[in-house]
């Protein structure tokens, strides 16, 4: 185990730089998920930790190395692929104990190892098959054996959950959770997928244009977003922004008034959001009223898209009893769930 | 009444249109008679060889296919001259020593040219391209000087040394290696391998069947070699097979059914390597075509 961190660091390609001074410090054990759109620079931050990108500024260092001009072998990490990249001309033992071809573990020695990973990965049964006889999921759980049998100080995850189906990323998610919580490896997770982001993470670094945008806990990261990017990349659906004005210790949003603090001057445009969840179809009057144009019913509640005067917002309504298509609703919300953000995106509290 | 229903269901089967749109389908006819006349202009040359080899000098200029007195006795003499032996020894190893070589390097440079970013690498494999575009003939003359400089001339070597390095198998193999997913390169990179060994064990047999395909061309293209073995050789005991056969040919005379019978004996090695790895062979230049 190791702590990793990042100091400045910068990745360009000839004149273009892709990565702007990225600081970051993972602490021993932690599992942090990087999040970001495609483009955003995640896996190139990856890469460029494993050693499979040169640095072109900064530094890394794990534990208390600078590997900057270190080889990918010599970082004491494993990495797990995308697509697996189990090789297909190996059996499942064969490629788990890939990476211990270097070491100086005896025969015996190795075997042992690989049957202890495999037990792990309740894998035990397949380490005679070739990759072409497993499922998408046994192949990628033999991508995280080859990574472990080396006992890295480091994990790196370049999305390994992407190439699998809904039902097994959800599966694969919690085993790899699960692994971590028994191994309690430093786990370095890249995902485009907040979801995933979310339900794996201690802490969420989230990217975009080559630059960390708020790093923090799931909660922190959702509660707290720092500006509004985070605001609407975390949380599905997103949440709903609307253009206000603050006057007088008052927000002017979609004809109502709001009573609030924010350390803004007066006549300040801003805009405020409101998370789906935090905007309840209700009967009596409330802070929004409008006209329900869609409906997308997903079992425990219905997600109501409300036409508030030119403006779609989407609200939550009850699963059972849902609003009718063309209905006049009200939207309540607890004014203390609102977030506030400057013109410039920051948020404001 | 079973059997008459199988019957009727068989007499019902032989009486199916060929095609789907009718035996009497006329491209279907067009296609077939023109594919009937490119398997004859094929195998007509190799069907007269067998007829050749199994004909009495007499009856060499007749033109009939089936020998009106067919013998072995080509065989029994071309059989019992060592030199043959000899012949087809040196093509083999020149043959192999040739493809070992071939397939070792091309995949080596193909790998390098494909996975590797250097400056020049763009300008190399344009280089190493062109090179297909020169008929041997005109590399012929080059060669025999570098051969005679070197002291290359009438040895095992200097046969061999043209073809140990092609630049259609470093094309082929470029383009098979684009298909590896560079992930499988780094995942060995990261396990602490180095270049040449994520070159041999990761990503050599993830190209195994062009690998096949790549060293029956090459290995056929070296065993049917004639021009560069007859210029660069003197000795007879150095000779390769096609090239001794052409002793059976002398000023006055040529002995064709002898020259037949050579050809003949000489072709079944190819046939068991072509009949062995066909597949490989189809797969490697349907998979080339596609990739180019």
């Amino acid at each position: 185990m190791a702590t990793v961190s990042l100091r400045n660091l910068v990745k360009a390609y000839g004149k273009t730089e892709v990565l702007h001074a990225i600081s970051l410090d993972v602490a021993d054990g932690e599992f942090v998920v990087f999040v970001g759109p495609s483009g955003c620079g995640k896996s190139t931050t990856l890469r460029m930790i494993a050693g499979l990108e040169e640095v072109s500024a900064g530094e890394i260092w794990i534990g208390d190395r600078a590997v900057n001009h270190l080889e990918p072998k010599d970082r004491n990490i494993a990495m797990v692929f995308q697509n697996y990249a189990i090789y297909p001309h190996m059996t499942v033992r064969k490629n788990i104990g890939f990476g211990l071809r270097t070491s100086k573990l005896s025969k015996p020695d190795r075997n042992r190892r690989i049957d202890e990973v495999a037990a792990i990965l309740s894998m035990t049964d397949y380490l005679e098959r070739k990759p072409a006889q497993l499922s998408g999921g046994q192949r990628q759980r033999v991508a995280i054996g080859r990574a472990m049998v080396r006992d890295p100080a480091v994990f790196l995850f370049d999305e390994p959950l992407s190439n699998l189906d809904a039902q097994l990323r959800t599966q694969m998610r919690l085993e790899i959770k699960k692994l971590h919580q028994r191994v309690g490896t430093t786990v370095i997770f890249v995902t485009h997928d907040q979801v995933e982001a979310m339900t794996m993470a201690d802490r969420i670094v989230i990217m975009k244009d080559g630059s960390i945008q708020q790093v923090g806990t799931p909660a922190e990261v959702f509660h707290q977003p720092a500006n509004i990017f985070v605001a609407q990349f975390i949380g599905a659906p997103s949440m709903n922004m609307l253009p206000a004005r603050y006057a007088g210790g008052q927000i002017s949003v979609a004809g109502q008034s709001i009573k609030a603090t924010l350390p803004l001057p007066d006549g300040s445009d801003l805009t405020v959001g409101i998370r789906p969840d935090d905007l309840l179809v209700s009967a009596e009057p409330a802070l929004f009223a409008g006209i329900v144009s869609v409906l997308e019913p997903l079992g425990s509640e219905t997600l109501a898209h409300i036409d508030i005067g030119g403006r779609d917002l989407i609200a939550t309504a009850d699963g059972r009893s849902p609003p009718a298509v063309g209905a006049r609703v009200h939207l309540a919300a607890d004014t203390a769930n609102l977030h506030f953000f400057a013109p410039t995106g920051e948020a404001v509290r | 009444m079973a059997d008459t229903q199988i019957r009727a269901s068989a007499d019902a089967l032989l009486r199916a249109p060929t095609s789907p749109r009718g035996p009497r389908d006329p491209a279907a006819i067009i296609r077939w008679t023109l594919l009937a006349m490119g398997a004859i202009v094929m195998v007509m040359p190799i069907v007269y060889m067998l007829s050749a080899s199994l004909k009495y000098p007499y009856e060499m200029y007749n033109l009939n296919i089936i020998p009106k007195e067919p013998t072995a006795e080509n065989y029994t003499y071309v059989l019992s001259d060592g030199r043959f032996y000899r012949w087809f020894l040196n093509s083999f190893i020149i043959a192999t020593c040739t493809t070992v070589s071939a397939v070792f390097f091309d995949a080596l440079v193909g790998y390098a040219l494909c996975k590797f970013r250097f400056r020049g690498r763009y300008i190399v494999f344009i280089a190493i391209l062109s090179t297909l575009m020169i008929p041997t003939e005109m590399l012929v003359i080059p060669w025999y000087l570098m051969s005679r400089t070197l002291g290359w001339l009438d040895t095992y070597w200097g046969i061999m040394f043209p073809g140990m390095m092609t630049a259609f198998g470093t094309f082929l193999m470029k383009q098979f290696f684009e298909t590896v997913p560079d992930d499988f390169l780094e995942a060995a990179r990261i396990d602490g391998l180095n270049e040449f060994q994520i070159w041999w064990s990761v990503a050599l047999p993830m190209v195994t069947p062009a690998l096949s395909a790549l060293a029956i061309f090459i290995f056929l293209g070296n065993w049917t070699a004639f021009i560069w073995p007859l210029i660069v050789t003197n000795s007879q005991s150095l000779y390769t097979l096609p090239v001794g056969l052409t002793t059976f040919s002398v000023e006055q005379t040529v002995d064709w059914e002898l020259i037949m019978t050579g050809a003949a004996l000489a072709t079944i090695p190819t046939l068991i390597v072509f009949l062995i790895f066909q597949r490989y062979i189809i797969r490697g230049i349907a998979m080339a075509g596609l990739k180019g």
